[in-house]
Formats: structure tokens, sequence, C-alpha cells
């Protein structure tokens, strides 16, 4: 039993090997120089090798202080709330076998919004650290719901699991409007309108230090259970006789996958599809396997977050627009194709 | 089957429900007792019949002036909202052939918020008529999209396919709202309410401005009432009975955007009414298109009426956008028409 589960995932990995080894490296390569080419841009552009400079702690003075006081932690959040949400989304569609499982898709974006946003306006002194804790809860909290109404017949269902994602989405959203609507001072709602897009403005080392442990804890918990994620693919039965208590399993997975979520959207609120493109990108590059699927998502969904990021804050210069709002324009046209694609 | 077990059978399927004209009656009382009570109640309640004075003798106080000049349109923009809504909502089920159709989760209503919004920021129109037809753009742009994603595939208008497209397109159409408002901060203060869906502050001139378009909304879904239900029974049988379906539902297709539009413009982006109304419908009068449409509109405006009460009421003096009470409410009948599909891999 035991020596058929390791050989699993290593046997169907073994024609894969040199090519999944090569999109890995290609995708941490293609991360560092997109960090340093973003780093390098906006109102005082600094070129690519004066940032490598900086970043190695030998650059001139000022565009030392711009990349490692401002731009370098906000592009680190960047690339760490893409992060967690790619990771959140490899984890929900291995979860529910279903392409189309999003964090902000079945809800869990939804539960750590709400939970962040009420927490935000209800609890002012608390301290930034607190946040993913509370967004963890609220995305927890639904997600559990989501199942659970979703749960009919002894299974649930990917297209009731969506259905229903979108009706806690839709609840959440009304939720959170209410709570905006219904503050007081301008600048307060104005901050809230933006969180709700979905933006990393303003992010620094404070906040990275707030996201850095739930990455560091929670991508490889996720990385230890792709094995779990290999065998639920192949369907219930089969799972449960590989060994996997499959139930028990789901769970710990789905509390994975909304800690990961709830701690980026705590960070830099529901940025919107990039839980959903990120995982499809690497399933297509890196093949079935999930710790390379894993592996790569993560890297391309930081990618991803810090070239939007980068979009949103020089196309309309001064002006930062929230990020969520270029991963949307990107986005939403992908899974429209993706679902007209799929159909035919 | 002899006559009298016929006869005995069309009894008990017709004794199930409630006779029509009653339910007319009912109905049309219960509207008028709840719009009667959105003139009395908020966050300063009225005597009813100060209120009644304030409509038949009108004398100038404040309070006769917070009901007529006041509540009064508000009630009126309400009812006229949710009777669209409602009928929208159950033109969209019966033609797209599922019941998780509505304007507000398919991004149609988003679509017309979009528009008005780009209009108010980008170009500067604060004309009412002109932001009326934007919305009617912006609707009719949303739905061209929806019906591409319905017929590109061969999933058609399949529930799952159809609101997950919805979905995305509310969250990229939402998600440029959001952009220009930070771009425009000033915009904000009145947007914040706005974009959930409120009547605060709805007056005659909005009323006068979206009028042709509900006119033009209520005509067309009179006039393919039939047809409409000839369509039901499947695109081929239809057409075997003489009923072409692209022309009925081209025309269904306009009249949904006139009226979810027009409510846009009246009082934004308000959700769920049009998913959650023509479910109730069903349940008292049955699939029939005719009785359903009659029953959505009066069930519609009721929501909304009631639903502005009690976001008037509960947190007074701090008033909430009525669209967060329809979406509560709404939002468990989505959950349950969801539940209650039977599972198709």
């Amino acid at each position: 039993m035991t020596t058929r589960t390791a050989l699993l995932p290593r046997r169907c990995a073994r024609g894969r090997t040199r090519r999944t080894r090569a999109v890995i490296a290609t995708s941490a390569l293609l991360s560092l120089a997109t960090l340093i080419l973003t780093v390098g841009l906006g109102e005082y552009p600094i070129a690519p090798g004066d940032v490598l400079l900086s970043l190695l702690g030998r650059g001139d003075p000022s565009s030392s202080f711009v990349v490692s006081e401002l731009r370098l932690p906000r592009a680190l959040v960047a690339f760490g709330v893409g992060a967690g949400l790619a990771a959140s989304g490899v984890i929900l569609q291995g979860l529910t076998r279903n392409a189309l499982a999003a964090p902000d898709l079945v809800g869990v974006s939804a539960g750590a919004h709400v939970a962040a946003v009420v927490v935000i306006v209800a609890l002012p002194d608390l301290t930034i650290a607190m946040l993913p804790a509370c967004a963890f809860a609220g995305a927890l909290l639904a997600s559990a719901l989501v199942y659970a109404l979703a749960w009919r017949d002894g299974g649930s269902s990917p297209s009731r699991l969506l259905l229903i994602g979108v009706g806690i989405t839709t609840l959440g959203y009304a939720i959170v409007l209410g709570v905006i609507s219904s503050i007081d001072e301008l600048i307060h709602a104005s901050q809230l309108v933006t969180f709700m897009a979905g933006t990393v403005y303003g992010r620094g080392w404070q906040e990275l230090a707030t996201l850095a442990p739930w990455l560091a804890i929670g991508l490889p918990l996720a990385l230890l259970s792709a094995r779990q994620l290999d065998s639920l693919m192949l369907g219930d039965d089969t799972a449960g006789a590989l060994g996997v208590r499959i139930e028990a399993e789901r769970l710990r997975l789905l509390a994975l996958a909304a800690g990961l979520a709830g701690a980026a959207v705590a960070v830099a609120g529901p940025v919107g599809f990039v839980g959903l493109m990120a995982p499809h990108a690497a399933r297509r590059l890196a093949g079935a396997g999930h710790a390379a699927v894993l592996t790569t998502a993560v890297m391309l969904g930081g990618c991803l977050v810090l070239v939007a990021d980068a979009a949103a804050r020089t196309a309309f210069a001064p002006v930062d627009i929230p990020v969520g709002v270029v991963t949307a324009i990107i986005g939403a046209p992908y899974l429209i194709w993706l679902l007209t694609s799929r159909a035919r | 089957m002899s006559p009298a077990a016929a006869a005995a059978l069309r009894r008990r399927a017709g004794s199930r429900r409630l006779p029509g004209s009653l339910l007319i009656v009912l109905g049309l009382g219960a509207l008028a007792l709840a719009a009667f009570a959105s003139l009395v109640l908020g966050a300063t309640a009225i005597a009813p019949t100060e209120a009644v004075a304030a409509l038949v003798a009108f004398d100038g106080s404040a309070e006769h002036v917070a009901v007529a000049e006041v509540r009064l349109p508000r009630t009126a923009v309400a009812l006229l909202v949710g009777a669209s809504l409602g009928v929208a909502g159950a033109l969209m089920q019966a033609v797209a052939r599922n019941d998780l159709a509505d304007p507000s989760i398919l991004g149609i209503s988003m679509g017309a918020a979009l528009a008005t919004v780009a209009g108010q920021i980008v170009v500067g129109v604060d004309s009412a008529v002109l932001l009326v037809a934007l919305a009617m753009g912006g609707a009719s742009v949303a739905a061209a999209a929806i019906v591409a994603v319905g017929l590109l595939g061969r999933g058609g208008f399949a529930a799952e396919r159809l609101v997950v497209a919805g979905a995305a397109l509310s969250g990229l159409l939402l998600a440029l709202v959001q952009g220009l408002l930070v771009i425009d901060r000033e915009s904000l203060e009145a947007a914040r309410h706005w974009l959930a869906g409120t009547l605060t502050g709805a007056g005659w001139d909005d009323v006068a401005a979206t009028l042709p378009y509900l006119a033009v909304g209520a005509v067309i879904a009179t006039a393919i009432t039939r047809p409409l239900t000839t369509l039901g029974l499947g695109d081929d049988v239809a057409s075997a009975l003489g009923v072409r379906p692209r022309p009925v539902q081209a025309a269904t297709a306009v009249a949904i955007v006139a009226l979810a539009g027009a409510s846009v413009a009246l009082a934004g982006p308000i959700a769920l009414v049009g998913l959650a109304v023509p479910h109730a419908a069903r349940a008292l009068v049955g699939r029939d298109i005719g009785p359903q449409l009659v029953a959505c509109s009066v069930l519609g405006a009721l929501l909304v009426v009631v639903s502005d009460i009690a976001a008037r009421v509960l947190l007074a003096p701090e008033e909430l956008p009525v669209g967060v009470v329809t979406a509560i409410v709404g939002a468990p009948v989505l959950l349950h028409v969801a539940r209650r599909r039977t599972h198709r891999p």
C-alpha cells in the first residue's frame, strides 16, 4: 500500500521531469527579472542595473532609498499576494476537481474580505498583524458554508459549488457595500472602496511582515500536501483506496486554502482572477503533478500581480489605480474565454 | 380516462392555487398598504392622518413636505424599480431557460452602472435624459456580451456557464467603476451609496426621464407574452407552431435592457430582485408567462417598497442602501435554487 502511494505520482511524473524542471527554473528567472524591472519603473525611473546594485547594497543613496524603502517592499507584498492567491487556487481546484474553483469564485475571498472590512470598521485600534487571522476566520467560515450548502446526496457537485460560491460572494459584496455606505468619514470610505477593488498602494515592510509568516507556513504545507491533491484528482474511490482519509483531508486542505487566500486578502483586498489564472496557466505549463503545478503557479501568480501593479501605478500616474482593476481587465476575458472554449 | 376523473383532476389542479382574481386583489391590497406605510414610516414617523392630509390638503408644513415632496416620489420610484426588475428577471429566466438569470447576476445592471458613472466622471454629463440613455447603452453592451457567451460554445445558456460568465463580467465592470472612482475621488461620496442601489433623493424628474423606456419595456413584455410561452416548449416545437424564435428572443432582450437599464438609472444596481421575485411568482401562479409577469410586477414592487422601508428604519437615523436589503433577502433564494439543482456533470 505505502509503496504504491509513494510510487504513483513519481511514475506519472517521470516522463515530464525535464520539462517540469525547465518550467520551474524559467518561472524563477522570470520572477527575478520581473521584480528587478518593475522596481525600476515609476515617476523616478531606475535602470535595471542600478536596481540590482541597490538590492546588493551598492547603489547610490537616492535610488537605494527609493528601492529599499518605497518600491521593494510594495513589490514583495504584491508578489506575496499573488503567490498566496495562486496557491489557494491550486488547492481549491485540486480539492474540488474543478478548473473554475478559485478563491474569488467559491466565496473564500468574499469571506476574508467581509471579515477584514468589518474588523477594520468595528475595531479601528486592532493592529494590522491581527487582520490576517480575522480574514482567515472569515474565509474559513464562508468556504465551509459554501461546501456544506453544496453538499447533497453524498457529494458536492462542481457546478453547485460554483453557483453557491457566486451566491455567497454576492451576499458578501452587499454587506461590504452596506458597511462602506454607512460609515461617516469619506477618507475612510474611499480607502475601503480601493480595498474592495484590491490594492497594494502604500504597502511597506510592515505589511510584508504581516503577510510573510502566513506564506512561510502555508506554502510549505501546501507543497507537502501535493501528493494528497494528486490522489484526490483520481476520484474519491481511488483516493480512498490509496489510503487518503478523504473528508478529513478535504477539510484540512480547505483550511489551508482559506489561510493562504485570507492572508493575501487581509493585506491587499480581494484581488480578483489571480487564483484562477495562475493555477490554470501553471497546469498547462508544468503538467499534472501538484508539486510542480503549485511551485509554478506561486511564481506565476506573484509575477502577475507584480506586473499588474506596475501597470496600475504607472498607467494613470500620478493616480494609483487599484491593482485589482488591472487583474480584472486581464482575468475576466480569460475566464469567459475558458468558459466558451471548455464547452466546445 | 373517464370524463368524471378528468374533471376531478382538473378541479384538484385548480384548487392547488388560489383563484387569479383573489390573488390580484390580495396583491394590490398588500401593495397599497406597503406604499402607504412607505409614506408614513421613516427616520421620523408621521401620523397616518397627517400623511393623508399632506396628499389631499397640502399646507406646506415640514411634515407635509416630507410626505408629498420626499416620500411620495421615492415610493413611486420604488414601485417602478421593483416592478421593472421583477418583470426583467422573469423575462430573462424565460428566454434563457435558466432559473438563475437576473440582471444583477449576469452583469447587465453593472453595465448600466459603469456607463452612467463613466458619463458623469469622464464626460461630465449631468442631464437626466442623457444619463438614462447612457445606462441603456451600458446595459445593451453587457447584455450583448452575455448573449455572445451563450451562443459561443456548446454549453448554451446552461446555468453554471452563464452565472460564472455573469460573475466575471460583473466583476470586471465593478472593477472599472472602482477604478474611475479612485481617479475622481469627488464623485465617490455620491457613488458609494448609489453603487449598492439606493432610493435616497429619488424624484419626479428621474421618473419623467425613464418613463419612455419603462413604457417600451412594458409594451414589449405584454406583446411577447404568448410567443414567449410557445417558445418555452422548445425552439423546434415553437417553429412548428409558427413562432420564429430569433425575433421573439431579440424583442425580449430589448425589453430586458429597457427595464433593467431604467431601473439602474432610477436607483443604481439593486441586487437580486429579478432573481427572487420570479421564483415567488411561479410558486403562486404557476409557469404561464402571462400571469407570471403580472405577479412579478406586483411582487417586485412590493419587495422593493418593503425593503426600502426596512433600509430607512433599521439603522435610523442612518440609511442603508436598499440594494443591501434586497441582496440579503435574495441571496437565500439564490442559494436555495442553486442547491436544489440536480447534479448534471
